[in-house]
């Protein structure tokens, strides 16, 4: 493989989709965990501004400046917003939305006074294009990496790192900000360095997937995986597996249709978000609805044995526990009464004796699981 | 300016930028006090799907068709993110990323499959991207018009159903008020307002058309009314002047002469506003502290002077200082110039020191009985 595979234009294209998912996909896992994810839409948007003032500064279009000024800008966004808030003059959210778009018009004003004809270009900050990263080479060990390829492999290689090491750090301030802070693993400066992060991986995927996609990459695998599981290191894996499906998928779907292959890519994020939403084994639509299915029935079942065990051997039990007589002691309608007798019979929790119920020792033991639960076995 | 303002194209993007200086304004009030700031980031950037579908149904440039387009996908944008909160696990921040940035993605790989179709007034769509003021028509001004007209007519209908929605949801329900319909209403009117900003800032900025206008007016309005009204002022004054500025100047797109204006009038309205400025607020508490500190050291010179039975007790300096743990030179100058110490010498010693006037005595007594009447 080697030169061959990264001299062909498929794989650095996939490749470099697949590395920004990754990359974004670490850090965007906590930012949805901790209510942050508008945030990197702030900082995507307005490391625009970051982009342009370096290159006014030093010249540079690409590289460790640049992603160190992006990280930068990113910060500034944060801590203005914060700054912003604390204030109270504005809400939270508001403050979000008072910030970014500023830094993100002053950025798109420099473009037009100062880089008409340069390659950032305000379509390229928006849209991306990840179509032609594999024009753009470098030479490593012999062999002509793609540039982009190069920067956002670094990048990710430097979120995995960072998620791997502080682990156990990120989990406990995100789940548990105050214990954290008791602890002293200071919240504060770790949620600065996730966000630092975020900017740097905004620049670094900025000419593959423009700044409004990278969104899409940050937030959408993360919660689609957070749909599905539970674990913190499962949803950071699942979250990595749906980037890299979604940018071969988008890939394919992008080159069949002749479309925008970076917006393919993200909007194939969404295509398995809303698969995770409709059919997540536990959080899923369908699957939720069969739970609740399943506990009404369940509920229906418990009555009905509760009310037949409330009048066993009593007085009146020839008059309550009658066949028609359900219908009007539970409130049920005829139809349902029907129902659950037919299932109560079928699940032997109940048997007929003519027009006389009989509850089993099996529908005796879900009455008294309800009326008396104290006698319930021990788990 | 007169000369300006009789220009056509000028006179058209001022009058675009009133309508949409007017219903972000308004509309932008109530997002903001409903806390849904973020909501228009998210319809803004939603329309763009729905602005491709409208271009390509109507098989080229049609403002009437873009307009319902992007209204349906801003709609659509706001029922996915209620799904998405209300049907999983999900909080609001996410769902608005998700909406924003998926909506968003369909409307590039839209836009794309446009391009590759090789029309050739594919043009006209790129400037919703940012706003291309300039290219406002006098046919796309009168649905502005009606679109604003009509979102402002709604509000009128409905003010006190709105107002109490907005600030007490609970008891607009107990009310029986269909509360469910009129946030639906009051979420929809954002996408309104989004599609009277498309041609002038943009989908990317039209986020800070809904807040910052809103923002500016919530620091000086004391009532939904006052700050509708100054909302809506302020969205007027910003849009004009970055529609002209850019009708006007090197081909600047308007999106962001639009917004910084906005955003200026913010910062100088969240620094300024009457009362609630935060540079009123510095220089209240400022002299606060200084009354404050000049009562402490009252006090102390008071207690000194009670403790060596002595209503003209000369109390050194050092001594005041040592009590208070800093330099109180320039409080002690200030209560001379009330009147209420004054400067004494006490022989032999040749360092500075402080007496009570009967105005100090009497000022003194006031604020103790007053912090004992306090602690009470």
């Amino acid at each position: 493989m080697g030169t061959g595979l990264l001299d062909d234009p498929t794989f650095a294209i996939v490749a470099t989709g697949a590395l920004v998912g990754i990359a974004a996909s670490m850090l965007g896992t906590f930012l949805v965990l901790r209510g942050n994810s508008m945030l990197s839409d702030a900082i995507s948007h307005s490391i625009v501004f970051g982009i342009v003032v370096v290159w006014l500064l030093t010249g540079a279009q690409a590289g460790p400046v640049q992603i160190v000024g992006a990280a930068a800008t990113g910060l500034l966004t944060v801590f203005l917003t914060e700054a912003l808030a604390r204030t109270q003059r504005v809400k939270d959210d508001a403050a979000i939305g008072l910030v970014f778009p500023v830094l993100f018009s002053i950025g798109v004003i420099l473009i037009a006074i100062y880089a008409r004809n340069i390659h950032i270009d305000e379509h390229t900050v928006l849209l991306g294009e990840i179509g032609f990263v594999w024009l753009d080479t470098v030479e490593l060990f012999g062999a002509r990496v793609p540039q982009a390829l190069l920067t956002i492999g670094a990048m990710a290689a430097i979120n995995v790192l960072f998620v791997t090491l502080l682990y156990k750090e990120l989990k406990l301030s995100t789940f548990d900000p105050a214990l954290a802070k008791a602890l002293g693993l200071m919240p504060g400066l770790l949620s600065y360095a996730l966000l630092g992060l975020t900017s740097a991986t905004a620049v670094a995927a900025f000419d593959a997937v423009g700044a409004v996609l990278f969104i899409a990459f940050v937030i959408v695998p993360p919660s689609a995986a957070y749909l599905l599981t539970d674990r913190l290191w499962l949803m950071l894996v699942i979250g990595s597996a749906i980037s890299v499906a979604s940018s071969v998928s988008g890939y394919v779907l992008a080159l069949w249709l002749d479309v925008s292959i970076g917006g393919m890519m993200a909007l194939m994020t969404g295509a398995f978000l809303v698969a995770a939403f409709l059919f997540g084994p536990r959080y899923g639509v369908f699957a939720r609805r069969a739970a609740r299915h399943e506990r009404r029935l369940a509920n229906e079942a418990q009555a009905l044995a509760v009310h037949l065990f409330n009048h066993e051997g009593g007085p009146r039990e020839r008059q309550e526990n009658a066949v028609g007589a359900l219908g009007a002691h539970l409130h049920w309608d005829g139809a349902k009464a029907e129902r659950v007798l037919l299932r109560g019979l079928d699940r032997g929790l109940v048997v007929r004796d003519g027009e006389l119920l009989r509850l089993t020792e099996k529908g005796r033991a879900v009455a008294r699981e309800v009326l008396e639960p104290w006698h319930r076995p021990a788990l | 300016m007169l000369e300006l303002l009789s220009d056509y194209t000028v006179r058209n993007v001022a009058l675009g930028a009133a309508f949409l200086g007017t219903i972000s304004g308004v509309l932008g009030t109530f997002a903001v006090l409903r806390r849904q700031s973020l909501l228009g980031d998210a319809l803004s950037h939603a329309a763009l799907p729905g602005i491709c579908i409208g271009f390509i149904l109507a098989g080229g440039r049609s403002f009437g068709a873009t307009l319902l387009g992007a209204l349906a996908s801003g709609a659509l944008a706001a029922l996915a993110v209620l799904v998405l909160t209300r049907g999983s696990r999900l909080k609001t921040d996410a769902a608005l990323g998700i909406t924003l940035s998926v909506f968003f993605a369909a409307g590039v790989v839209l836009l794309t499959h446009i391009q590759a179709g090789g029309n050739a007034s594919q043009g006209g769509l790129e400037s919703f991207l940012f706003g291309q003021a300039a290219a406002i028509l006098r046919s796309d001004l009168w649905i502005m018009g009606g679109v604003t007209l009509g979102a402002l007519a709604l509000v009128a209908a409905l003010w006190k159903e709105f107002k109490l929605v907005t600030f007490d949801p609970v008891f607009a329900a107990t009310l029986g008020l269909p509360v469910v319909a009129l946030e639906v209403a009051l979420t929809v009117m954002i996408a309104l307002a989004v599609v009277v900003g498309l041609q002038m800032v943009g989908v990317i900025l039209m986020a800070a058309m809904v807040i910052a206008p809103a923002a500016a007016a919530r620091q000086w309005s004391r009532s939904l009314g006052g700050m509708v009204i100054s909302a809506a002022l302020v969205g007027i004054a910003s849009g004009v002047f970055g529609a002209v500025l850019s009708a006007t100047g090197r081909g600047l797109a308007t999106g962001p002469l639009i917004v910084l204006a906005a955003s200026t009038i913010v910062l100088a309205a969240i620094m300024l506003a009457p009362g609630r400025g935060i540079v009123w607020s510095f220089l209240r508490q400022r002299a606060q502290s200084r009354q404050l500190r000049g009562r402490q050291v009252l006090t102390t010179l008071y207690r000194l002077a009670a403790s060596h039975d002595d209503p003209a007790y000369p109390a050194e300096e050092g001594t005041v200082n040592s009590y208070h743990g800093l330099a109180t030179r320039r409080v002690l100058s200030g209560l001379a110039r009330r009147g209420l110490v004054r400067a004494v010498v006490h022989a032999p010693e040749v360092t500075p020191h402080w007496e009570l006037t009967p105005a100090g005595l009497a000022e003194a007594r006031r604020a103790i009985a007053e912090f004992e009447g306090d602690r009470a």
